[in-house]
């Protein structure tokens, strides 16, 4: 079993289970993949060596004893560094919290737990999950296994980066404006948004809470699936979390695509994205139609106010959400200070990188009085139209497919002094977080050796179509089968 | 030179009456070690999201009500961001657009009738915790208090007040219903009610508004009452002399009986309000509304009503007795235990009183009880102790909580004695000889001097309607 990393989590998870591979031996394989690959990828901030081996040891003890505890136990995961661990340093990719440790864990990764998953370790990302290329993190970048030289996407670009290079078989990433789907889409993986208040934000830093969601990175539809079904549901927590019921996706993953309706609107195959990546785009499509499906080119007029309106509303609810890190009570305090406030304002300046400053300044001056209605009040508008727009679509499609990211990942630095190209790298995956909708990535073809990513996207609570449409073409294809050249 | 007046505001935060803290488990209680009640939530950790408590909501329509507000169906949470190191998150979630209750009013007495004082907003927001300046020249912050559950009462704008008799009224009618309705203790010492007045003056007749000044860190209604009284005194001054009030925030130095500069509000601070994203907006139907309508406890302004006619108080009697619900309570309990409502009144208006004043203690710590207060009525009606020894036992009984039947023990009983008392009374008459004669030449006001005398020769054991019956009879002999 000298291959155990190339496994998908449902086959590691059924060898397991059927005790042919002990959770001992596979959390070894991974730590071992770790050591190999991880110094030129950067994917992980902090691995959990001992935690890892302990848990593995307590699940292969309950196996033993004759317990059957589920398709994930003793299958290796990595969480996005902005999820809380109790007793594990998180850090946010920031230096504010370079020794933060909580005392509590993320209700994600509670659940994770409790299904028996191994945490190997803690997955790099932008600072606060700002960012779209993981060059944001104060702890360096994480690189793209398909060129070193490339970013992974960001802000989950470690946990994409990990799942890509097989350093770990499932992550969790977090989403705001496409931070799991676009990495996942640059880094060749499966990236799942799932409808906002599907999953608990307990635990999660808070970037933009409004926007905020938590989800998978897997190397396949299934996978992505089964750590759904994993980390859904109510969480008294968390009060935007949904009380509805939590559906079976793997079940959903293997109903037919023939009769659904696709949308594809043309707002997002031409302006800023690629011309060859529009036309991957159509191909998936057709894959689609073949399988049953039938399309037709719609519109969504309003997501063309999608950049300008997200960059309002996360701000704004980001410098209030980083407000806490004063230096009062954890994390970085400045040495040099005098008072309270001189405190505060080294402390933040000292510890937080130029794009979170950003951003705050951003946020805090749209929020201010005289600008609130110009900016805010605005953007929320903005939102409302969106939203509109999506539902009115929902009535005609079952779902509306997209490109994930409009160009393939760039080159480190490439984009590093000009902010606007860097947001644009998130055109195609803003929209569903303003609407709050479900949203998948899965690959869809290369250009030149980098994979590109076709986004799904479905109604509120509707993640069950999309894994259904999003297997049926990942089955038709086999992009997701090629391996970095690692 | 014109006349002034001045038009006076007020802004009360009260904490409310829940177990738990306003977004968290934490329990709501006052005092303790610091920082023994505070978890991640109400320190505001990264990761942690309020989750919001019902019951605080549920306290909130329910003093709404009381304060003749209407209730928003849509009510929502905004933050208030702002820096201080007591204030975990960074921001405070509070109400800013949309409070649950609008557009209310309370009925007070004043010297020219009753009055409305019109309420803008009653609205629930989170405390803050409270910083420490150590004797090491350090500070630290107490978290105990962040979190806990408070509601802030607004007036209306322009102001309905105008004297600090009327803002003492309201501020009593207003602790009084809302212990009555059980959302507060109203415990100002405890500073579950903090009041902040804001005051300014014009001449009378004019229709603008002058320049206000707010006064802080008041802790009773004795001290809002001299501070408003000082305040209004010192802005008619600075028009007098010429000069112009400046906006300003001012503290209150209780032992100097003045206000002083605290800061100067050049700017608006600045709070950069938006909806609360981690709480959904609340959602208060018809129905919940009318639930806690029909469960709501009788008012103050009902149980004065019925005090009058129920226990044939007299109205001053009966307002005193129901400024809160502890004292109504203690009222109607001793009122019910004594069958002398009467009796029962007046000793809690004059002795009770006096002493929970003199003392600083609310009736419900106080350690004489209602069943206390009913047995001493009872001693006094068996003729057991006299009403001079009954002060006396009041006074014993309230520093100790001992029962007035073992302290009349104590004393021994009541002296009917005619022979004793009429020594007692010729030891008096031969002190003061002249003073008797003057009794007997008809200045009946003397009497009550020779009564005292009696009663103080027995140490108040003398019985009063005998000393009295002797004295008769004495004087009809002479
Ligand atoms: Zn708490």
């Amino acid at each position: 079993m000298a291959d155990l990393h190339n496994l998908t989590a449902r086959a590691l998870g059924a060898l397991i289970a059927g005790r042919q591979v002990s959770a001992r031996e596979a959390a070894e394989a991974f730590l071992a993949r770790i050591e190999v690959a991880d110094p030129g990828i950067h994917a992980f901030l902090t691995v959990t060596r001992e935690h890892a081996l302990a848990d593995a040891a307590a699940i292969d003890a309950r196996l033993k004893a004759g317990e059957r505890p589920g398709p994930l136990a003793g299958v290796p995961v990595a969480l996005k560094d902005v999820l809380c661990t109790r007793g594990i340093r998180t850090t946010c990719g920031s230096r504010i919290l370079e020794r933060f440790v909580p005392p509590y864990d993320a209700t994600v990764a509670a659940r994770l737990a409790a299904v028996g998953t191994i945490l190997l370790g803690k997955a790099n990302c932008d600072e606060f999950a700002m960012g779209s290329s993981t060059e944001n993190s104060a702890f360096g970048p994480t690189r793209n296994p398909w060129d070193p030289e490339r970013v992974p996407g960001g802000s989950s670009g470690g946990s994409a980066a990990a799942v890509a290079a097989r350093e770990a078989p499932i992550a969790l990433g977090t989403d705001t404006g496409g931070s799991i789907r676009q990495p996942a889409a640059l880094c060749g993986v499966v990236g799942l948004k799932p409808t906002y208040g599907r999953v608990s934000r307990w635990g999660l830093v808070a970037y933009a809470s409004s926007l905020d969601q938590v989800g998978p990175l897997t190397r396949t539809v299934e996978d992505a699936a089964l750590t759904l079904n994993a980390i859904a549901g109510r969480d008294p927590l968390d009060s935007t979390s949904a009380d509805l019921p939590v559906p079976d996706y793997t079940q959903a993953c293997r109903a037919e695509v023939r009769g659904l309706r696709l949308g594809v609107p043309s707002e997002f195959l031409g302006g800023e994205v690629d011309p060859t990546v529009a036309g991957m785009t159509r191909q998936a499509v057709d894959t689609l139609c073949e399988a049953g499906a039938e399309a037709e080119e719609c519109s969504l007029p309003s997501v063309t106010h999608c950049l300008a309106a997200y960059y309002i509303i996360a701000p704004a609810e980001a410098s209030s959400n980083l407000a806490r890190y004063d230096g009062v009570r954890y994390g970085m305090r400045s040495r040099e200070h005098a008072g309270h406030i001189g405190m505060a304002e080294r402390t933040r300046d000292e510890g937080f990188g130029d794009e979170v400053k950003q951003r705050i300044m951003i946020g805090t001056y749209a929020l201010s009085a005289g600008y609130y209605d110009a900016y805010y009040r605005r953007a929320q508008q903005v939102r409302t139209l969106i939203r509109r727009d999506f539902d009115r679509a929902f009535e005609r499609y079952d779902l509306l497919v997209t490109p994930t990211s409009p160009t393939v990942a760039f080159r480190l630095a490439e984009r590093a002094d000009d902010p606007l190209a860097m947001k644009l790298a998130d055109i195609c995956t803003l929209p569903a977080n303003m609407a709050g909708i479900p949203a998948i990535s899965v690959p869809c073809g290369f250009l030149e050796g980098l994979p590109l990513g076709l986004q799904i996207l479905g109604k509120a609570f509707d993640e069950p179509t999309l894994l259904r449409a999003a297997y049926t073409y990942e089955q038709a294809t086999d992009w997701h089968r090629r391996r970095p050249p690692l | 030179m014109p006349e002034y007046e001045a038009a006076i505001g007020m802004e009360v935060h009260a904490e409310l009456l829940t177990g738990s803290k306003m977004f968290c488990g934490c329990r709501n209680a006052f005092g303790g070690e610091p920082n023994t009640r505070c978890c991640p939530v109400c320190t505001g950790m990264p990761g942690s999201l309020p989750v919001m408590n019902r019951r605080a909501v549920e306290h909130v329509i329910r003093a709404a009500l009381a304060l003749n507000c209407r209730v928003s169906p849509d009510a929502r949470f905004d933050r208030k961001n702002y820096f201080y190191p007591d204030l975990p998150k960074g921001f405070q979630i509070s109400q800013y657009e949309r409070p649950i209750g609008i557009e209310g009013w309370l009925g007070i007495d004043t010297e020219a009738g009753p009055k409305r004082v019109r309420i803008r907003r009653v609205h629930l927001e989170e405390d803050t915790g409270k910083l420490l300046h150590l004797a090491t020249g350090e500070s630290a912050v107490d978290f105990n208090r962040s979190g806990v559950p408070l509601m802030e009462i607004v007036t209306e704008f322009p102001p309905d007040m105008r004297t600090a008799e009327e803002a003492r009224a309201y501020l009593t009618k207003l602790r009084a219903v809302l212990t009555y309705i059980g959302v507060s203790d109203g415990k100002m010492e405890e500073g579950s009610l903090r009041c902040e007045p804001n005051l300014s003056v014009r001449p009378v007749g004019s229709a603008g508004l002058g320049t206000k000044t707010e006064i802080k860190n008041l802790n009773s209604f004795r001290a809002v009452y001299r501070g408003i009284e000082y305040e209004t005194a010192r802005q008619i001054g600075v028009l007098r002399s010429g000069g112009a009030v400046a906006q300003e925030t001012r503290g209150w130095d209780d032992a100097r009986g003045q206000t002083f500069t605290q800061r100067s509000k050049e700017v608006e601070q600045e709070y950069r309000y938006f909806p609360e994203p981690d709480l959904v907006p609340l959602q208060i139907d018809e129905e919940w509304v009318d639930r806690i309508r029909r469960a709501m406890p009788e008012l103050p302004d009902a149980a004065r009503a019925r005090f009058v006619e129920q226990y044939e108080l007299p109205p001053h009697a009966a307002d005193a007795l129901t400024q809160t619900r502890a004292t109504a309570d203690f009222f109607e309990e001793a009122a019910l235990t004594s069958g002398d409502p009467r009796a029962a009144a007046n000793w809690m208006i004059g002795d009770l009183a006096r002493l929970l004043n003199a003392s600083g203690t609310e009736i419900t710590d106080s350690r004489v009880s209602p069943r206390h207060l009913a047995d001493m009525l009872a001693l006094m009606a068996e003729g057991v102790i006299s009403g001079k020894m009954a002060k006396g036992i009041f006074e014993e009984m309230f520093a100790t909580g001992v029962s007035a039947r073992a302290l009349a023990d104590r004393a021994g009983p009541q002296v009917s004695d005619t022979a004793a008392i009429a020594a007692w009374l010729e030891e008096a008459i031969a002190a003061e000889p002249r003073v008797w004669q003057e009794l007997c030449g008809g200045d009946t006001r003397k009497q009550g001097y020779f009564v005292g005398q009696v009663m103080k020769a027995s140490r108040g054991k003398a019985n009063p309607a005998e000393v009295n019956r002797v004295l008769r009879a004495r004087m009809e002999g002479a």
